[in-house]
Parts: C-alpha cells; sequence; structure tokens
C-alpha cells in the first residue's frame, strides 16, 4: 500500500481512489466493525421498541481542548441527547467535513478518540461521510453525528410531567466546559481549566434506576445551567427555585469566572446531567449519584414552585430573590 | 456563621429599622451589579432608594464614538481589540455594534488586559490594532502602560482611542443639578485605590456624603449604614470601609503614568452632554498612536432616539422602570439605550435581577 | 469599572509577575505596585495589579473563597 501524504488535499473528498484510501487507512483501521466495515450506502439495523433519535454538528475550536477534542465531544454530545431522552444509546453516523491541508496525524488522533468515547459508550458507528473543502473553510474540522438509542422501559421524561414541590438535581460541577474551551481559545489566564467532556451513561441509568419518578433530563450544554432551565419553565406554570449556595461550582472555575467577570451558571457543560424528580426520591438519588465517578459532587439545587410562572428564580445567600434569564449574549471578559 | 455574614446580616437588620427615607446613588456599574446580584438590594426597605449613576463606562460612551468605532472596524486593514463589555453596545443605530461589525467580516478581538492587545499588534504586523480605551481612573493607566510599552518595544501598528473619563466632574455635575436630591454617595472603591480618600474629599464641600465602599455585600451593606448614620447625624466628612486598599493619598505610580500620557479635557457624555474636563485624551507626544490623528471622529451631531431617557436614568432622575420604553420597547435582547444594552447598565440590571 | 479579584504573587519578573489563586494562574503586570514581594497578595484589575492587600486583609478576602469550597 502506498504512503498517505501528511495533509489532506481536496482530492481525498472526491469519492474516488483516495477516498477509499482515507476510509481504508485511517477510519476503518480506528473505528471499523461488522456494521462499518460494510461501506455501504447506509447500515441495516435491529432494534429491541421503540427508538430516540437525534443529531448534533460539532464546530468547536479549538480543536484539541484541555480535557478532550472535537472527535470525543462529537460522540458524548449525541450519546448524551440520546440518554436524555431516555433511551440507550446503541448507533452512530459520523460525518466529516475536513478542511484541506489538515494533517492525516491529527485526524489519527481525533479518530483514537471518538474510537474510545464509542467504546466507552457502549455505541456503534455504523454508517459514515467524509467531504474536503477549500482551504479557509471549515476551520480544520466539522463533525456531526446523529444516533438511535433503544428507549428504556417504564420512564417517562417531559415537561409536562413536572410538578410542584419537585426538585432538581444536578450531576456535578458546573460551568467547567465553557470556561475551559475560552481560556484555551483566547488564552484569558495561563493556567488550563479542564472540560468535564464525558458520556453520561452511568450517571443517566443510576437517575433512570427511579423510574416515573424522573419527569425531565437534559444536559445543560450551550447557555449553561441557566439557560437549560428555562428551556424546562418556559411557557408553563410552574417556575424553579435555585439555592445560589447549593450549586456545586468548582472553586478554580468560580475563581478564574470572578477574574474575567463571567457567569458559572451561563457557561456549558458536556457531561453533566439535569435532572427534576420527584422529592421523595431526591435525596436517595443523590446517595446513589456521589458513589459513582461522575457523581461524586452531586447535588439538589433547587424546586418547582408555583408562586410565579414560567421563570427560574435564584436564592441568593442573602435570602434575596432574582431572575436567571436565557442567556441573550455570549460571555466575555469585563472590567465592569 | 462566619464574622462578615453575621456583619452583614446584623447591617441589614438595622437598615431595615431605618423609618427615614434617604437617596443614596451608587456611582459605579460594578457596585450597581454587586448590589442586584448579591440580592442585597431586595434586602433592603423601599425607603432606602438605591439609584444607579453614571460610573458605568460603557453606559456613557457617546454614540458617536461608537458609530466611529463601527466604521473603523469594517476598514480592511484594522483590527479592533476590546474588553468584553463593548462588543454589544450600539451607536445611533442599533446595527453599528461590533458584533454586528464582526459578523460583516470585521475583525474584532476580545482581550482581558491591554497589554493582550501589543501582543495582537506584534502578531499582525500588516495590519493597524486599535485598542478602545474605556473605564475611569482604575482602567486608565492600563492604557496608558500599553503606550508608554509600544513606544519602548516600536510597535508602530499599536493605536488607542481613548474614550477614558474622570468620575469628579460628573459627580460634580450631578451635585451641581437642582432637580437632584441625593443624600449620599457610595464611591467606587478600585477608582479610590487610584486617587485615594484625598480624591473623594471634594464631596465635603458640597455637603454631601460619601463612603468609599468595595465590592462584597458586607462591604457594601457597611457603606449604606455609615450613609445613614452621617445623614442623621450631619456628618459629612468622607468615610472609607474600603481602608483594606484604599489609602488617604492617591496612587502615585498611576498618577504620573496617566498625567504622562494623557491631558484631561472636556468630553461628552452620552445621556449628560458635554461636561467640563472629564475625559482624559492623548497628549500630543502620543499622537501616533492616537487612531483619531489619522481617522478622525466626527464630532458632528447625529440622530438618536428621541424617546430614550438613559441621560435621566443615569443621572438617577427616573428608576429604569420609570422610563416609558423600558421593558416592553428596551429589553437587554433589543436594547434602545447604553442603560439596557451594558451588562452594568442600571436598566439591564434591573430588568435582570429586579424581581 | 471596577472589577476585580486578589491574587497571590508567585513570581516576579520586573514589570511582569505571575498571580494564582485557587488554581488561576494569570501573568499579570505590577507597573502601579512600590516594593512588592513574591509572597504578596494584590489586588488585580483587567490584568494590572492595583494595590497590595495587607496580609490578614488578603486572608479574610480568601476565607471567602475558602468557605465556598466548603459550602459546595
Amino acid at each position: 500500500m502506498k504512503k498517505l501524504e501528511e495533509t489532506i488535499s481536496l482530492s481525498f473528498g472526491n469519492g474516488g481512489e483516495k477516498t477509499s484510501k482515507l476510509i481504508e487507512q485511517i477510519i476503518l483501521p480506528a473505528i471499523g466493525n461488522d456494521a462499518l466495515n460494510l461501506l455501504g450506502d447506509g447500515a441495516i439495523l435491529n432494534t429491541a421498541g421503540a427508538i430516540a433519535f437525534s443529531t448534533d454538528s460539532f464546530v468547536i475550536y479549538p480543536l484539541v481542548f484541555p480535557g478532550g477534542d472535537i472527535g470525543k465531544l462529537s460522540v458524548c454530545g449525541t450519546v448524551n441527547d440520546l440518554l436524555m431522552c431516555g433511551s440507550i444509546p446503541k448507533f452512530l453516523s459520523l460525518s466529516f467535513i475536513i478542511e484541506e491541508g489538515y494533517s492525516f496525524k491529527e485526524l489519527k488522533k481525533i479518530m483514537a478518540s471518538i474510537n474510545n468515547a464509542a467504546a466507552e459508550a457502549g455505541v456503534k458507528i455504523v454508517t459514515g461521510d467524509t467531504k474536503v473543502v477549500d482551504k479557509g473553510h471549515g476551520h480544520g474540522l466539522y463533525i456531526n453525528t446523529a444516533g438511535i438509542g433503544e428507549r428504556i422501559q417504564g420512564v417517562e421524561l417531559g415537561k409536562n410531567r413536572i410538578s410542584v414541590g419537585d426538585k432538581v438535581i444536578v450531576s456535578g460541577n458546573v460551568g467547567n466546559h465553557g470556561i475551559s474551551i475560552l481560556c484555551a481559545r483566547e488564552n484569558f489566564i495561563d493556567s488550563t481549566i479542564e472540560s468535564d467532556c464525558a458520556v453520561l451513561n452511568e450517571v443517566v441509568l443510576a437517575i433512570l434506576k427511579y423510574g416515573t419518578e424522573v419527569k425531565l433530563l437534559r444536559d445543560p450544554t450551550r447557555g449553561g445551567v441557566a439557560t437549560t432551565l428555562n428551556e424546562f419553565t418556559e411557557g408553563m406554570d410552574y417556575s424553579i427555585e435555585l439555592i445560589e449556595n447549593d450549586i456545586p461550582i468548582d472553586l478554580t472555575v468560580k475563581t478564574a469566572c470572578d477574574l474575567l467577570g463571567l457567569d458559572p451558571l451561563y457557561s456549558a457543560n458536556e457531561g453533566k446531567v439535569l435532572a427534576v424528580v420527584s422529592e421523595s426520591i431526591a435525596a436517595s438519588l443523590i446517595e446513589d449519584l456521589e458513589k459513582l465517578k461522575l457523581g461524586k459532587d452531586a447535588a439538589i439545587i433547587g424546586e418547582v414552585v408555583s408562586y410565579v410562572e414560567g421563570k427560574v428564580i435564584l436564592k441568593t445567600n442573602l435570602g434575596g430573590k432574582r431572575i436567571l434569564d436565557k442567556l441573550n449574549n455570549d460571555i466575555l471578559p469585563r472590567i465592569c | 456563621m462566619k464574622l462578615e455574614d453575621k456583619e452583614l446580616l446584623d447591617n441589614i437588620k438595622l437598615l431595615n429599622q431605618y423609618k427615614g427615607i434617604v437617596n443614596i446613588m451608587e456611582v459605579c456599574g460594578t457596585h450597581t451589579v454587586a448590589i442586584s446580584k448579591s440580592g442585597l438590594r431586595q434586602a433592603l426597605p423601599t425607603n432606602i432608594n438605591l439609584i444607579a449613576g453614571p460610573g458605568c463606562p460603557v453606559c456613557v460612551t457617546p454614540d458617536i464614538y461608537l458609530d466611529y468605532v463601527y466604521e473603523l472596524a469594517l476598514k480592511d486593514d484594522i483590527i479592533i481589540v476590546t474588553y468584553g463589555d463593548m462588543i454589544r453596545v450600539p451607536g445611533s443605530q442599533p446595527e453599528h455594534t461590533l458584533e454586528k461589525a464582526k459578523s460583516r467580516g470585521a475583525e474584532v478581538k476580545i482581550v482581558y488586559s491591554s497589554i493582550d492587545a501589543l501582543q495582537i499588534a506584534k502578531q499582525n504586523p500588516n495590519k493597524k490594532v486599535v485598542f478602545l480605551g474605556i473605564g475611569f481612573e482604575t482602567t486608565a493607566p492600563a492604557t496608558a502602560i500599553a503606550i508608554i510599552e509600544a513606544e519602548k518595544l516600536n510597535i508602530d501598528n499599536f493605536y488607542i482611542i481613548s474614550m477614558h473619563k474622570i468620575v469628579e466632574p460628573v459627580m460634580r455635575a450631578l451635585l451641581e443639578d437642582e432637580e437632584l436630591s441625593i443624600d449620599g454617595f457610595i464611591c467606587p472603591g478600585h477608582v479610590a485605590v487610584i486617587i485615594g480618600e484625598k480624591g473623594f474629599k471634594f464631596l465635603e464641600k458640597y455637603n454631601s456624603i460619601g463612603v468609599i465602599a468595595g465590592f462584597e455585600p458586607g462591604n457594601i451593606a457597611k457603606a449604606l449604614v455609615e450613609i445613614i448614620h452621617s445623614k442623621e447625624t450631619s456628618d459629612y466628612v468622607l468615610k472609607n470601609v474600603y481602608s483594606k486598599l484604599v489609602r488617604k493619598e492617591r496612587n502615585l505610580i498611576a498618577k504620573g503614568i496617566i498625567n504622562k500620557v494623557f491631558k484631561i479635557e472636556n468630553d461628552i457624555w452620552r445621556g449628560l452632554g458635554l461636561i467640563e474636563n472629564s475625559g482624559l485624551k492623548l497628549r500630543e507626544e502620543y499622537d501616533r498612536f492616537n487612531i483619531e490623528s489619522i481617522f478622525p471622529v466626527n464630532y458632528g451631531s447625529n440622530e438618536k432616539n428621541k424617546a430614550c431617557q438613559c441621560g435621566d436614568v443615569l443621572k438617577g432622575k427616573i428608576r429604569p422602570n420609570q422610563c416609558k420604553l423600558f421593558g416592553e420597547t428596551c429589553t437587554p435582547d433589543y436594547p434602545i439605550g447604553p442603560c439596557m444594552v451594558s451588562g452594568e447598565g442600571s436598566c439591564a440590571a434591573y430588568y435582570r435581577y429586579n424581581f | 469599572m471596577c472589577l476585580g479579584i486578589p491574587l497571590y504573587v508567585v513570581e516576579i519578573n520586573g514589570k511582569e509577575a505571575y498571580g494564582e489563586l485557587n488554581g488561576v494562574r494569570r501573568k499579570i503586570r505590577v507597573d502601579l505596585i512600590k516594593d512588592l514581594k513574591i509572597g504578596d497578595y494584590v489586588m488585580v484589575h483587567a490584568g494590572f495589579a492595583i494595590e497590595i492587600m495587607k496580609e490578614e486583609q488578603a486572608k479574610d478576602t480568601l476565607k471567602i473563597f475558602e468557605e465556598l469550597e466548603e459550602l459546595v
């Protein structure tokens, strides 16, 4: 086999010999399996019962960051979305848009990350696509993943299941991913903060053991905890009241936010779950989560209230209350 | 319970026992946010009126500069470098923001420090890198030092536009306005680090109460108690509850650096108009770093929304929710004036945090 | 106009220094400070140290950060 060049040129995306080389020498060795190896136009799959289906695109920059890379993120993102729907993730599709000039060495590392994350999540990548675009487009690499999960029995998730008195739980420290990426991209600080990027199978399955006592799950990605909780309350006749003191935030993250004038409640998370659950099981659930690697900082952070509609309220350490809106502008360092 | 917490709660209890009406202005935008974010505003009785003042540098930057910076950003050979506060502030049109300019292809970079702007200039020798100098006395030295460094290192593509302002003239303008009745000021703690207690002594000549405070709710509550006590005892001597950082004397190094690079000139404040000797502009010796010497600012009049009442809000004449546009036409998503667009603007703070 | 936090000075090179707090490390300028020593705490605004904090007071401010950690 002729040795591949060092960087990807446009011809690797034209569907011909070079595309085959890319697939055979980079993609299949990293993530190949019985379905993908067939290299069909699509994959024929067997699933048990109802399925959940989700997709996400990943345009993150820098491509490699403390705690992960775009490959790992592309698997975690869709796997976690499937979990939030109350399903067991089974299959993923994987599409690349690669900028001309991107290095094969870097692509191999991304493939390895994808493989590791997929293995950890127990998913098979069964179909995919590769395109190459002109230099100046694509910021190195864009990825899209779509996924299928098998619905878990005995679980019913939805905003309309939420009742006044339900508790709001987060599985761990908030704000790490957004701050990590911002600092990695812009060098605002000289130390590194790691992204929390991770697949959440273990955590979500521990939560879903409580069956119909679990009302809603979501991972607080773009816009952070504050924005995601606003999605829970928007248009509904209840609100969510959070207790500021109870929200777990890593001290390093909090300090970086204080230095730069950022708010961790609006910073993205890629390895956390927000859950609304019946009050009766909340404490027991926290105990279960604390035993897990990704749940050791789990906490009850608030509850569903009826004194106002459709809002997210934060009760401050002083006992005052303020509204937490959805994110409406990017978090950026300030002087004021 | 921590000692500080107990003191804070005791002070809040004291403040709630006070039955008189008192109007207190927090001059500094950072105080406005701290008071709102901590929930201190809600913890106080309604007879204590906290009024947000014009110490929000973003809020008081006039339209002409924002329109100018927007146009500058769209030029091919210019990179605009700024603190994050400025990115969404509209000029005379809602479209004239740096964020919109960026979406139209302008190069706009956010930095935490003015020295990082110098780095960007070094990395982009074929572009003119223009740093937006905003802020009061706390931040002016940062801009001045960046210029001094640029001169030392012969960086010839680094420019600034100085929109720096100083606090004393605007506070005097408020005190001389007969329509206003402000019983006392919470003076900005970090400006006081630079200008010293002496920098706020002028308040005594107006028989106006002033207390220099830091930014933790405990320190702010302590300042409020001091203001009310001073009012009750007619004690107009300036107080300082942030003495862990603020000295009697100004920071002489900072003073030297500011004087070396800047001169004081009349300046326009958005919503307030012209205030004499209130702005810091580059001295002639530093003209080659002044982007205005290449692209002059058009100081002519411009269109503005006549219904916008930011001026009255900034002076403390009306509360944000008394502005006709507040909450309906003018919201954080669709801001008309600077008080709503800046996160520290009184209207934005009111909208976000008041409940 | 006044956002700032205290940092602990770990390294000084003329007008530049490194400050740290709770795992956050940032290069800062110390042009405005006289007689700075490693181990001092400084209030940092927009990447510039604006004043040295006396040790007892710095510890007071830091207590607020530490107790936050206990709370979370």
